[in-house]
């Protein structure tokens, strides 16, 4: 045994590439993780984070470069190798079955045949250990987000890794939820297991992460201490220059002007037993103003913005009404045509086809809206128009990609929900409705969007947002409403609105007693 | 202890995708000269009767043709519901049934004569097709019921319908019992396109022309769009505002009345009237000559080509080495499942799991050590 191994390196990448086509998507990677830390990885969108994350759990071969665990060269040729060899991931986007339990979910993904009943009260023992308190026997499909996000932190830790991989973790998250997650990610750290953790939100990694290695456009331009740094440097670093703060300039006479979109007492029935009834919802948004719906994901937001957009039909036509029209009985197409755009959460297969074109997915929201334009004589596609327009929108939002009109799936998640959100902004709507415009977008990108959809509402446009992320609707919003359990509250002005007043209506709170509670408090 | 698992590739090659139906034949090639082997034939002896004797002669690719109109006109259609995510799996019974809708003028108004009496039996054919397609798609967009069953058992109504008629009602009261219609007349008989040369009439013709239309539809136009995103994306589709339900009776009624537009020119053109069979399983070869195809209408015209060679090939063996033309069907059978196979791992690779157990990789070992260490 030659060396005391305390505070060695548990994970050293050197050199680590990957190349797709003509893009080297990580340039000879250099990464070093110690025992017992909490490593942050931080980059824009497109820098590399998720190609590299991808090589250290198996899932993609590396094109060259080297991998030592615990001071031996590895090759990590599956998830399986990975998880064999200690190294354990929380993904963004869960990977759940909603009709099983948690222990069911867990079972699945352990694989060694052993009975339901004890891995349930492993993960029940596990979870309570750690201050994440687990029914194990909960159907997932009655979690919320958080609870969700347990489940797959525990699936994780049951198979005691030494290294646990979390990408975005609090991005789904309620601020009181995220502080629990930081308290059991330093217990982890305190039992000398090692995180590598991404994020976008520069205040946690500066709360939370011992170094950061910074990635930009593939490679590594710098290694730091995030607590010596402020939140501006770390995302200087990350984008090469300064990220331009948001600005939004205040509306004046907004109480006189037209409300474009009305939502009259809309209700909704639970189309499946997992999803949420909405409760006589109503809400104006004039033109000129941006008006913020914040909430836990799962509260009747996805169902919200479904029948906003016009893919479930209400049976009141008088319920959603744009620009002064009963929308309420039109399709998707209709309420285009009269003037609005949607965003929805969900980018692939939903907001995009992942394996079409950029320029075929501009057509997918707007082959009515600008059918002169884009469809010809009997239907056919005048594709020249449609690449030009597409290309026009790629170089307004700044799109970065490896090739000239790649498939939506070859994007990063930052860069195809700006494709995604200019391929609207586009149009001009005068009505636009957006369902979490910066999930899993960076900094820089983020601000762009931010920025975008401000100027849309000053050039008079009604710009509504839904959006988990307190931090962005209180930079965008003239106003902000609470979705709880499928009811709004009155928008309130952003002049009043405070974090606490908003959190308090996020867990629930009766709207009429939100003040009242918080002077209790 | 061993278990087979598909794992997705990262990435698919697109080398590979390309290659496959050529990397399928050469396979099912290999696999017909062992199966040849074993009956007792010389592989090389054989496939010389199989695959070129068949087509040495101009009066051999007329036949050819013919068998071939019918797989491609039926096979774009279907390519249609493929690309769509709808697995219309019962073109033989539309097949059937634009056959005897196109039937009507000749066997029960033969008097009727004249230019317009072909071009009437062409669409009534596409609307019997289209019709009976109609069902499984009703069935799917109001009651939710799987396609591919409801398509399928209806082929069995047709089969079983047609000879109910042939015996029954549409019987030529002189053709001495056979079971059979008259024989169709001049005005209803789909002229051949070389009468000097061979038998090929317009169907093939029909067939190279549907082919080149869905081929820019599926590729120029909004609907053929349509068509793909519903397919790859169904709720990026609802987004786009296009409709599953409509898509449904669309790709049913298109690939139904092509299916029926097949089976009148092949009764019209190849056999001159109405019999119990009138099919040797095109609408479900077709289904083959799809997927052969890349589901590419310029694909399928050649894939047809080749499938209409292994009905060829089968008749020629028949005659030549006593083997049976069921020969056809096992060249079919290997054919699809090479290329399904080669598409399958295009996608996916195959891995060993229980081997690991067994034979500890260097990750087990690994995470052996730490602990070793700590037991000292």
């Amino acid at each position: 045994m030659s060396a005391n191994h305390d505070g060695a390196n548990l994970l050293e990448v050197r050199g680590l590439t990957k190349i797709f086509g003509t893009l080297t998507a990580c340039d000879h990677i250099d990464l070093n993780i110690a025992k017992g830390e909490i490593h942050a990885l931080l980059g824009e969108n497109g820098a590399g984070k998720s190609t590299l994350v991808k090589m250290l759990f198996g899932s993609l071969e590396p094109n060259s470069g080297e991998i030592f665990w615990n001071g031996q060269a590895v090759r990590i040729t599956s998830p399986g190798a990975a998880k064999k060899l200690g190294i354990g991931m929380v993904f963004q986007h869960f990977s759940l079955f909603e009709a099983l339990t948690a222990a069911e979910n867990i079972a699945l993904s352990l694989d060694d045949g052993s009975p339901i009943s004890s891995i349930a009260a492993k993960a029940r023992a596990l979870s309570y250990s750690y201050g994440l308190p687990l029914d194990p026997e909960s159907l997932v499909g009655d979690l919320s987000v958080g609870e969700r996000q347990r489940i797959e932190i525990i699936r994780c830790l049951l198979q005691t890794p030494q290294l646990i991989i979390l990408d975005e973790p609090t991005s789904v998250l309620t601020p009181q939820e995220a502080d629990k997650l930081f308290e059991t990610l330093e217990r982890l750290r305190s039992e000398g297991k090692s995180i590598l953790y991404i994020s976008h939100r520069l205040e946690e990694v500066k709360r939370i992460c011992d170094r950061a290695t910074v990635l930009r456009h593939g490679k590594v331009v710098g290694h730091c201490n995030p607590r010596e740094e402020t939140a501006a440097s770390l995302a200087r670093m990350m984008v090469g220059n300064e990220v331009q703060a948001v600005v939004r300039a205040p509306v004046e006479g907004i109480e006189t002007a037209q409300p474009l979109l009305e939502i009259r007492s809309l209700s909704r029935k639970p189309a499946t037993p997992f999803s949420i009834p909405l409760k006589t919802i109503s809400l104006n948004v004039r033109a000129g103003e941006v008006i913020g719906i914040a909430g836990v994901a799962g509260n009747g937001q996805g169902e919200f913005f479904e029948s906003v957009s016009g893919e479930v039909l209400q049976q009141d036509a008088a319920s959603v009404r744009i620009r002064g029209k009963d929308a309420g009985g039109l399709t998707i197409t209709g309420r285009r045509l009269l003037g609005a755009a949607f965003v929805p959460e969900e980018r692939l297969g939903h907001g995009a086809a992942p394996r079409m074109k950029l320029s075929e997915n501009l057509l997918l929201s707007r082959h009515a809206t600008d059918g002169r334009a884009f469809v010809g004589a009997g239907g056919m596609v005048k594709s020249g128009a449609v690449y030009a327009a597409s290309q026009r929108i790629i170089e307004a939002m700044d799109v970065r990609k490896s090739a000239p009109d790649p498939e939506a799936a070859a994007l990063s998640g930052g860069n195809l929900q700006k494709f995604i959100v200019g391929r609207e902004l586009d149009r001009r709507p005068s009505v636009m409705v957006v369902n979490q415009p910066t999930w899993g977008v960076d900094a820089g990108a983020a601000a762009h969007i931010r920025q975008a959809l401000i100027e849309l509402s000053r050039s008079g446009s009604a710009v509504l947002v839904i959006s988990q992320d307190l931090d962005e609707l209180f930079e965008i919003s003239d106003a902000i409403a609470v979705m709880h359990n499928g009811e709004l509250s009155k928008p309130m002005p952003i002049a009043e609105a405070t974090f606490e007043k908003v959190g308090l209506l996020m867990g629930g709170a009766e709207p009429g007693h939100a003040e009242h509670t918080l002077e209790t408090a | 202890m061993m278990r087979l698992e598909l794992v997705k590739r990262p990435q698919r090659s697109a080398l590979f995708s390309m290659l496959s139906p050529f990397i399928a034949f050469a396979l099912t090639i290999i696999a017909g000269a062992i199966m040849f082997a074993l009956l007792g034939v010389n592989p090389l002896t054989a496939f010389r009767i199989y695959f070129i004797e068949p087509v040495s002669q101009v009066w051999q690719l007329h036949e050819l043709a013919i068998k071939a109109a019918p797989l491609i006109l039926i096979a774009v259609g279907l390519s249609v519901c493929y690309k769509a995510n709808i697995w219309n799996i019962g073109a033989e019974g539309q097949f059937i049934f634009g056959a005897i809708f196109g039937s009507i003028i000749p066997v029960l108004f033969p008097q009727f004569e004249g230019p317009l009496v072909l071009p009437l039996m062409l669409l009534l054919g596409m609307v019997g097709g289209a019709a009976y397609a109609a069902i499984p798609a009703l069935l799917k967009t109001r009651f939710n019921t799987n396609e591919i069953l409801t398509s399928l058992m209806l082929v069995y109504v047709a089969q079983l319908f047609l000879d109910w008629l042939v015996r029954g009602p549409w019987r030529d009261p002189q053709g001495h019992g056979f079971p059979q219609t008259i024989q169709f007349g001049d005005a209803a008989t789909l002229p051949q396109l070389m009468p000097d040369a061979g038998r090929a009439n317009w169907g093939f013709v029909f067939a190279l022309l549907a082919a080149v239309l869905i081929w820019i539809l599926m590729g120029r136009m909004l609907k053929g769009f349509e068509v793909r995103v519903l397919g790859s994306s169904p709720r990026a589709g609802r987004f786009a505002g296009f409709g599953l339900s409509r898509m449904v009776f669309f790709a049913f009624l298109l690939s139904g009345a092509l299916a029926g537009l097949a089976g009148i020119s092949e009764v019209s053109g190849a056999i001159g009237q109405l019999q119990p069979v009138i099919s040797p399983g095109y609408g479900f070869t077709a289904i083959i000559v799809a997927f052969l195809g890349r589901l590419n209408p310029l694909g399928i015209i050649a894939a047809g080509l080749v499938l209409a060679l292994t009905y060829l090939g089968g008749e020629a063996v028949q005659s030549a080495l006593g083997i049976s033309d069921k020969v056809a069907r096992v060249f079919q059978g290997m054919l699809l499942f090479f290329v399904l196979g080669c598409d399958t791992l295009i996608h996916y690779r195959i891995r060993l799991i229980g081997l690991a157990l067994t034979k500890p990789d260097g990750a087990a070992k690994l995470e052996a050590a730490p602990k070793l260490k700590e037991a000292r």
